[in-house]
């Protein structure tokens, strides 16, 4: 789980999350949301981060972080093995999200999925006036050396959704320090979908 | 005692029997173990430590093979741990082995001692552990052949421990690891000293032994730590440095072991496979065991992928297990020497595990 307003994630993924429930982060740091989740929430967690140092704080902290990456990891839990698996800031970054979502509702029962919006006016206006691949304080990389390999936008997710027939429980979207609710896909820095099978 | 900061006691204790995966009853059985700091009152934190290969029950304090790992503030910290190691079945320090006297002949058993396996070692261990009146472990951990034993707890009693933590360890010898094994057994039985195993009381075996345990370093340390620690440096005009380093450490070792002891351990590290008994899956179904492993990144001898097997099985059952490839640069000593990132990792591990212990969970 990659912070985006510091302690404040913990609170909105806090809010999507039932207690004493099993959840999976991928992709998750030092395991902070985790450990967090454990102490609020009383949840059974795992978590999956590719970076050794990381993983290390993760288990210092006496969370259970596997090292790995998490495209493949996704493959060998078992099915429903999970009632949430969370993937934090990392979708736009993964080689095949469908792959990696698919994974997410095999072995989870519901996915949090949280990514920056790419339909964000800051990104289109970056664009427009540049006429150049956006800069922006969401996606502050140059092209060449982005980790960003895929972008989507809210309208984007949805449709995906629509078209994979997942059912969208819960979607927050914020931006900067504050909730959306207006224009969400033009206005919303980051969005936080809860989603199932169907 | 008090020693080193910690309470330690070192004791030999005598088992009337142990019944072998080979069919064989062993009767007695000697197991010398040594602990370190207090058992508390419910008996929730005892942690028993396994050996590697050539090591014993001298696990902590001054000259132990794991002292910077056990003692107050340490990572199996005395302070609030009771740490427990014992020399394994088959060894030569104080617990019995080929060495020992077959009380039905009154000689040394040599070579018709038994045929031992990794099971068997934790088959006595388990006898320790309840003549200790432990209940359920803390933890089980080790390196390299103390990982295998490790895992075997895991495997063979569950239900008496509640974390395990094997470190550069595999479920199987691969063919290398074999090989090396080999290696060392055949320069043993090709020096005429060893007579067939038959040396007790005369002249041991020293030179094929001092090879076997040559060829042994080398396998433990890796291209990196050799530059650093050698180079192409000379001691003498017709000696490099490691040249003397390996005659060294290779004629210091007959002094502290048996060659006989050298040949059943290593028959039963080779012998050991988790997958024979079952699919690493559903081997590890019963258990509710927490898991963490550790491989190190420059250990060619114990490669990071056979830790993720195990991991892989654990996982796949949805098991609780961390894992992490630690960063290091002495091969597959670092879990000896290089200590401080594994420290940080079991400390963490210990201290979640035993509040969970505590809060019953």
């Amino acid at each position: 789980m990659r912070e985006v307003y510091g302690r404040r994630d913990f609170a909105i993924i806090g809010e999507l999350i039932e207690p004493k429930t099993r959840v999976l982060d991928l992709g998750c740091g030092e395991g902070e949301l985790l450990a967090w989740l454990k102490d609020h929430k009383q949840v059974d967690g795992r978590g999956v981060e590719f970076t050794g140092t990381r993983v290390q704080k993760a288990i210092a902290r006496g969370v259970s972080v596997y090292q790995g990456d998490l495209e493949s990891a996704v493959s060998d839990y078992p099915a429903q093995a999970f009632d949430y698996v969370i993937l934090s800031q990392t979708l736009q970054e993964t080689r095949d999200p469908l792959l990696v979502l698919r994974g997410m509702l095999r072995v989870g029962k519901r996915a949090i999925v949280a990514f920056p919006n790419f339909g964000h006016y800051s990104v289109r206006l970056s664009t427009l006036r540049s006429g150049r691949a956006p800069k922006t304080g969401l996606f502050p990389y140059d092209w060449w050396d982005s980790p960003n390999i895929h972008f989507f936008t809210v309208l984007d997710f949805e449709a995906l959704a629509k078209k994979e027939h997942w059912r969208v429980e819960r979607r927050i979207f914020l931006a900067g320090q504050r909730q959306v609710t207006w224009l969400p896909n033009l206005m919303a820095e980051i969005a936080v979908f809860l989603v199932s099978a169907s | 005692m008090v020693i080193s900061g910690m309470v330690t006691e070192s004791a030999t204790t005598t088992f009337e029997r142990l019944e072998l995966v080979c069919g064989v009853t062993l009767a007695p059985v000697d197991c010398a173990y040594e602990t370190y700091g207090v058992l508390n009152a419910d008996k929730s934190n005892a942690i028993l430590v396994l050996h590697a290969f050539s090591g014993d029950a001298h696990a902590g304090g001054e000259g132990g093979w794991w002292s910077n790992m056990i003692g107050p503030g340490l990572a199996f910290d005395t302070d609030k741990y009771f740490v427990i190691c014992s020399n394994v079945l088959g060894g030569c320090r104080g617990t019995t082995g080929p060495g020992s006297i077959n009380p039905e002949t009154g000689c040394p058993w040599a070579m018709s001692f038994p045929l031992i396996t990794i099971c068997d070692m934790v088959r006595l261990q388990k006898l320790l552990i309840d003549y200790l009146g432990i209940d359920r472990l803390l933890a089980v951990s080790g390196g390299s052949m103390g990982g295998m034993q490790a895992l075997e707890w895991a495997v063979a009693y569950p239900d008496r421990v509640a974390s395990a933590i094997p470190i550069a360890t595999t479920a199987r010898h691969s063919a290398q690891q074999i090989a090396f094994d080999e290696v060392g057994r055949q320069a043993i039985m090709a020096d005429p000293d060893w007579n067939g195993g038959n040396y007790y009381g005369g002249k041991p075996p020293a030179r094929g032994l001092a090879v076997a345990r040559m060829v042994g370093h080398i396998t433990y340390m890796s291209d990196d730590s050799m530059r650093e620690k050698f180079g192409r440096r000379r001691r003498a005009p017709d000696q490099f440095e490691v040249e003397s380093y390996l005659t060294y450490r290779g004629y210091k070792f007959v002094d502290r072991f048996d060659a006989n002891s050298y040949i059943y351990i290593t028959n039963a590290m080779d012998d050991f496979d988790l997958t024979q008994r079952g699919a690493l899956p559903t081997l590890f179904e019963r258990a509710a065991t927490r898991f963490l492993l550790i491989s190190f990144s420059s250990d060619w001898l114990y490669p990071p992928y056979q830790a993720l097997e195990i991991v892989s099985a654990l996982r796949s059952r949805n098991a609780d297990v961390a894992y992490c490839n630690l960063e290091a640069r002495y091969g597959h000593d670092s879990f000896l020497v290089e200590v401080e990132q594994q420290t940080e990792l079991v400390r963490g591990f210990l201290a979640s595990t035993y509040r969970e212990v505590a809060s019953g969970a």
